[in-house]
């Protein structure tokens, strides 16, 4: 049951961002973008280094039961969390099954790089998934992650089946992802799933970045709301748009 | 004469005070005069403790000739009127705040303001249904300035909850707004009571402002019954009455205080201040009620809105944190961390709660005869030493471990403590968190629960709030007045305690060190 170890680049026991309410945080290393804009780039490597660590899935959820009666639930981060399924389907499976953890919701932060065999894996045990969508076109996202959107918008249309779609998050890269009219297909784009997921829209920061994306700038107040206008007007419920800068 | 000498040199200090408002100027004057008396008979060996510093009677004054606080039952108030303040009972809204206001003004306290505004929700209900939405927020938003600028003083506290209500989620939302540091703000919860979106509600304002604090509903009902309130720093004490006075012992001077083994503190030492306490504690209640005679023509007494036997007294203590690493010197593991430590910080605490208990104390009929534990919250006078039972400043380990230590500690005080739990500023756009860990905190046994959010322009002192451009007012320009006079206390506080790495504002309070400069 326990064979395969989880990889953890960290744990969080009390986080305010990592979906709603106060959550455990599970930080899985290794990841398949190297995206310009990552906040936790030594979570990338797919491999153990001196910071990371094996932790078996029953240790996490005896660490979990100690903070149950002050979280909303876990939140299974990264990294990407997805590479390593098979444990995470195997903890949501453990918390589920726990009288100490089983009233906690379960969801999953990724960057949507996983096939639909992934998504129907985890179904069973998550409560949702949490999305992030760098650029809507193709040639920007790759830019920015390194990667093809393709299966980043297959996850989204699977886990809106699945009717697990918990939210979408929309990373704002001032001048690389914010063009008015790509944006505004992003958003006819999401107005045509089935449900209706919170769309966070995020403000690029330098904190925690390579050297590399200190060139880019950093997203304002003014930015932020520039984009929220255009989801709204291509008719977005303001009321599913959750926006911050810090 | 020396004595003499000294009286009118301070007096004439505090004439010529550039920092004082006028009414604190009053407030001060009135407190020089009445010191001018010789205090309440104890024996020496009482005085010397007194002295040492040990014990500690809360500057509230050589003759007490008001309780420390009053809870007036501001329901009977609402629905009878006022003979002696000529007004009869309200009709409408403002009727209503125009009849608790002149209540207010007219109630003693330590401070010179009152220190308890009532359980507002319950006491203004049955005249919000007569006002639409629009309506009640504009009376409502007068009422709350003017709680703000008629009583600077940050001990004032309203109360709310346990039930959900339009007023009790209106009020949240306009003292979100109004960003004042009057009232102080208490929301009773009772987690089969009190729905999560309320509480919600309540967590948004503490995300801008740093209140309202929390207490624990069911256990306050266990401990005092439905008729309590939460007054000043988070004391809690019965409605129609209060408590007569304060005093608090100093658990670190006590312990440098023992000789002989760490192990019989608790049995030897413990004790003996304890008693010493008690003894400041009687003296100062009998004086109260005996030869003061407050219980004999107040109005609020005539009036039944306070009454003798709902009365009890509070015996407070501080430095739970020094005494414990007093106490264990040389040895690893300091309280909030280690297990041992926080053990004996615990077997101490109980140890109070027993010895209170087991002491009869005169008038204090509300609770069976004795005086309530209570972990005081500090002076500004405070220097090097923490505050009630909490852990230091700066020192205290992550949330849930900080609440699992200090829990236990929370049923032996009914009459209050307070533990601040800070939260990262990111509260503000997940305020559901704060709604979470409190829900954790209520289930470990938590009594109260207190927050403040990091970098908030509100910071917490030893119960009150000040603001943060207050307190840089303050130092930019300290011979000029502030409005509250808990700013000034805020700003000694925030020095003495280095509450940066926590903190203070026109309001003033009795958390004051009062005694005459030594």
């Amino acid at each position: 049951m326990n064979a395969m170890p989880a990889l953890v680049a960290d744990i969080v026991r009390s986080s305010f961002v990592d979906g709603p309410g106060n959550r455990y945080v599970v930080f899985f290393q290794g990841c398949t973008f190297n995206c310009l804009a990552c906040h936790n780039p030594h979570t990338i490597g797919v491999h153990p280094t001196a910071d990371t660590r094996q932790m078996s899935v029953s240790e996490i959820v005896a660490d979990v039961a100690e903070s149950a009666p002050f979280i909303s639930g876990v939140t299974v981060s990264g990294g990407e969390a997805t590479c390593q399924s098979t444990v995470v389907a195997e903890l949501f499976a453990q918390l589920a099954g726990d009288p100490r953890t089983a009233h906690l919701t379960r969801l999953v932060d990724s960057n949507g790089d996983a096939d639909r065999v992934v998504w129907e894996s985890l179904a069973p045990g998550m409560h949702g998934a949490m999305i992030d969508l760098k650029a809507f076109d193709d040639d920007v996202h790759q830019l920015l992650t390194g990667r093809s959107n393709q299966r980043v918008l297959q996850s989204l249309r699977c886990l809106d089946e699945l009717d697990r779609l918990a939210e979408i998050r929309l990373l704002v890269v001032p001048g690389l992802n914010d063009d008015a009219e790509m944006l505004a297909r992003t958003a006819r784009w999401i107005g045509e799933l089935a449900s209706t997921p919170r769309i966070r829209v995020i403000a690029f920061r330098h904190a925690g970045t390579r050297p590399i994306a200190r060139r880019l700038r950093e997203a304002t107040s003014a930015d932020i709301e520039a984009v929220v206008t255009v989801l709204v007007a291509q008719g977005i419920d303001r009321a599913r748009i959750a926006a911050s800068v810090s | 004469m020396d004595r003499v000498d000294q009286a009118r040199a301070d007096i004439g200090e505090l004439i010529g005070d550039p920092a004082l408002t006028y009414r604190q100027r009053v407030q001060a004057l009135a407190m020089a005069a009445e010191n001018l008396l010789e205090p309440p008979l104890v024996s020496s060996a009482c005085m010397a403790a007194i002295d040492a510093g040990i014990v500690c009677d809360m500057g509230e004054g050589h003759a007490p000739y008001r309780p420390r606080y009053t809870l007036p039952d501001y329901q009977a108030l609402v629905a009878n009127g006022s003979e002696f303040l000529e007004l009869p009972a309200p009709s409408t809204f403002d009727d209503a705040t125009t009849l608790l206001l002149a209540a207010y003004a007219n109630v003693p306290s330590i401070t010179g303001y009152p220190v308890w505004f009532g359980d507002l929700d319950a006491v203004l209900a049955p005249f919000a249904d007569e006002l639409d939405d629009d309506d009640l927020r504009a009376a409502l938003r007068r009422f709350w300035i003017l709680l703000d600028r008629l009583f600077p003083d940050a001990f004032a506290h309203a109360n709310l909850g346990p039930a959900d209500s339009r007023l009790a989620r209106e009020v949240l939302a306009i003292h979100r707004d109004a960003r004042q540091v009057v009232p102080n703000l208490t929301l009773k919860v009772d987690p089969e009571a009190t729905p999560d979106a309320l509480v919600l509600e309540a967590m948004r304002t503490v995300a801008a402002v740093g209140q309202p604090h929390v207490v624990n509903h069911p256990m306050m009902v266990a401990d005092l019954g439905e008729r309590y309130g939460v007054v000043s720093c988070y004391n809690s004490l019965p409605v129609g009455g209060g408590s007569h006075t304060l005093v608090r012992l100093n658990l670190h001077a006590a312990a440098q205080a023992h000789t002989g083994p760490a192990t019989t503190f608790v049995t030897t030492t413990l004790p003996v201040y304890a008693e010493l306490a008690a003894e400041l504690i009687e003296s100062r209640v009998r004086f109260l009620v005996e030869a003061a005679g407050f219980f004999d023509h107040s109005w609020l007494v005539a009036e039944g809105l306070l009454s003798l036997d709902r009365f009890t007294a509070m015996f407070g203590v501080f430095g739970l944190a020094e005494c414990v690493a007093h106490l264990r010197a040389g040895l690893d593991g300091r309280y909030g961390h280690d297990a041992a430590a926080n053990e004996l910080a615990h077997e101490i605490v109980a140890a109070v709660a027993a010895l209170v208990a087991e002491r009869p104390m005169a008038y204090c009929e509300a609770t069976a005869g004795r005086a309530l534990p209570h972990s005081q919250a500090g002076l500004d006078s405070d220097e090097g030493v923490t505050a009630g039972a909490r852990i230091p400043v700066g020192e205290e380990p992550d949330v849930y471990q900080h609440l699992r230590v200090v829990a236990p500690n929370h049923r032996h005080f009914a009459s209050g403590v307070s533990d601040i739990v800070r939260l990262d500023d990111t509260l503000a756009d997940n305020p559901q968190a704060a709604v979470d860990i409190t829900a954790g905190a209520l289930a470990m046994g938590m009594r109260d629960v207190t927050f403040e959010v990091d970098g908030g322009e509100f910071v917490r002192v030893t119960g009150y709030l000040v603001r943060r451009a207050d307190l840089a007012h303050l130092a930019a320009s300290p011979d000029h007045g502030v409005r509250h006079s808990s700013t000034v206390l805020g700003a000694a506080s925030f020095t003495n305690a280095a509450l940066d790495t926590r903190t203070v504002q026109r309001v003033r309070s009795h958390e004051r060190d009062a005694r005459p400069r030594r």
